[in-house]
């Protein structure tokens, strides 16, 4: 099947309910995505399909196919928001953070920190640093 | 464990048709849409089916349109698309609350409302709402079309009144005249299952629904007539902490849910003081 994966075009022959997240991890080698909870609560593995935040641990590959997934690798390495999660301290394990900053990608750049709780309400930072998170958010 | 995938099997229809008549062929199919809940049984290994369908695609079911008798929702609309719609906002605020509190933004953008009806669970954010716009669920198989009003859908836990064959295909809300009212009491504002979920509408017959609170969502009928009869709140709290009988579980105890859903009452019958 077609899929569209940091702007290049994959085709890949896997099983169609093989989850999004393992597809990326095992067939593609993108390790960057984090797998958590495997129950929709921790958000470490959020890319983006066709621009929106999902949780690629619940989506069966066959519900992507033809469509155009983003995930932390391709924002290469000097993204706003990678450079602010270093400044500010963001990252502290650092198993959240690429979880974090996909769901960062859908806020507007003059969004305000009740903007950013709610655009991250679907994130969880077992380390407790929102505080430091936010600020890198705010800052990028 | 999670499931084996090579022991799975997907079926992908391009139409609701060819869904049906997959179906119909094999009604040991299991339905997927989102996969939000479906998935979660997956990574935990407690899958109960074998052979999946497909519905994702559908796009003729993902659609919020209001015709003489109804807002109809099509079953694959997500909590996204409901948050997002004037519509729902104008005639069905208390679903757009709702969805806004199931899970965060990953999970609005693939859960559905059909899956959450489908999925049949007692805490099912949605259901309480559907429930008190005594919502249709508008069911299709090979021989048709058939409307199960939502006070008829749960037959018992996780149980519903569909056969055989069927798909869910539209939510069907009535007119509701009143106003409205939501509110989820779980141990966060998002990404928590309810420990009780209430939805009510003020009109000359008030009416309320609670989940999480037994097998499956429930109207309140004695409490609702009391209310209607003047009965003044204080007397209907005392018929709610009679009419209800929550249980004890992992996420609350059966006295906590009654407080709280008396409390729920409270809440609802000042905020909606016309």
């Amino acid at each position: 099947m077609r899929v569209g994966v940091n702007g290049r075009e994959h085709r890949i022959e896997v099983h169609p309910l093989k989850r999004l997240l393992d597809v990326l991890r095992e067939d593609l080698k993108l390790t960057g995505t984090k797998e958590g909870c495997g129950e929709g609560e921790c958000g470490a593995c959020t890319v983006l399909v066709n621009g929106e935040p999902v949780c690629s641990c619940l989506i069966p590959v066959a519900q992507v196919r033809d469509c155009e997934v983003l995930t932390i690798e391709g924002l290469g390495d000097r993204h706003p928001l990678q450079q602010a999660f270093v400044q500010e301290g963001g990252a502290q394990c650092g198993i959240c953070t690429p979880g974090m900053i996909m769901a960062a990608l859908s806020l507007e750049p003059e969004a305000g920190e009740r903007e950013i709780r709610e655009a991250l309400a679907g994130n969880l930072c077992r380390c407790t640093g929102y505080t430091a998170i936010i600020r890198a958010i705010r800052s990028a | 464990m999670r499931t084996a995938v090579s022991r799975l099997t997907l079926l992908e229809p391009s139409s609701l048709g060819e869904a049906l008549r997959m179906l119909d062929a094999d009604p040991s199919l299991q339905a997927m849409a989102g996969c939000t809940d479906l998935y979660v049984d997956f990574n935990f290994g407690v899958l109960q089916r074998r052979r999946f369908l497909n519905l994702w695609g559908l796009e003729e079911l993902r659609y919020v349109r209001r015709d003489d008798s109804a807002l109809r929702i099509g079953a694959l609309t997500t909590y996204t698309d409901l948050i997002e719609s004037p519509e729902v906002h104008r005639h069905a605020p208390i679903l757009a609350a709702a969805s806004r509190e199931v899970g965060g933004a990953q999970i609005q953008n693939r859960g559905t409302l059909g899956g959450n009806v489908a999925n049949a669970s007692p805490a099912g954010d949605t259901l309480p709402v559907l429930a008190v716009l005594e919502a249709g669920v508008v069911v299709e198989s090979l021989s048709g079309r058939r409307r199960v009003p939502l006070a008829e859908f749960y037959t018992g836990y996780r149980q519903t009144a569909m056969r055989p064959g069927e798909l869910i295909v539209e939510l069907e809300l009535p007119p509701a005249e009143g106003a409205q009212w939501f509110r989820k009491v779980g141990t966060r504002a998002a990404q928590a299952i309810s420990k009780v979920v209430m939805a009510g509408l003020r009109a000359p017959q008030p009416r309320l629904a609670l989940g999480s609170v037994a097998p499956t969502v429930i109207r309140l009928p004695n409490t609702e007539a009391c209310l209607a009869g003047g009965g003044g709140i204080e007397q209907a709290r005392r018929v709610l902490e009679q009419e209800i009988r929550p249980i004890d579980d992992l996420r609350s105890t059966a006295a906590y849910r009654t407080k709280v859903a008396s409390n729920l009452l409270a809440r609802f019958w000042s905020d909606t003081q016309p």
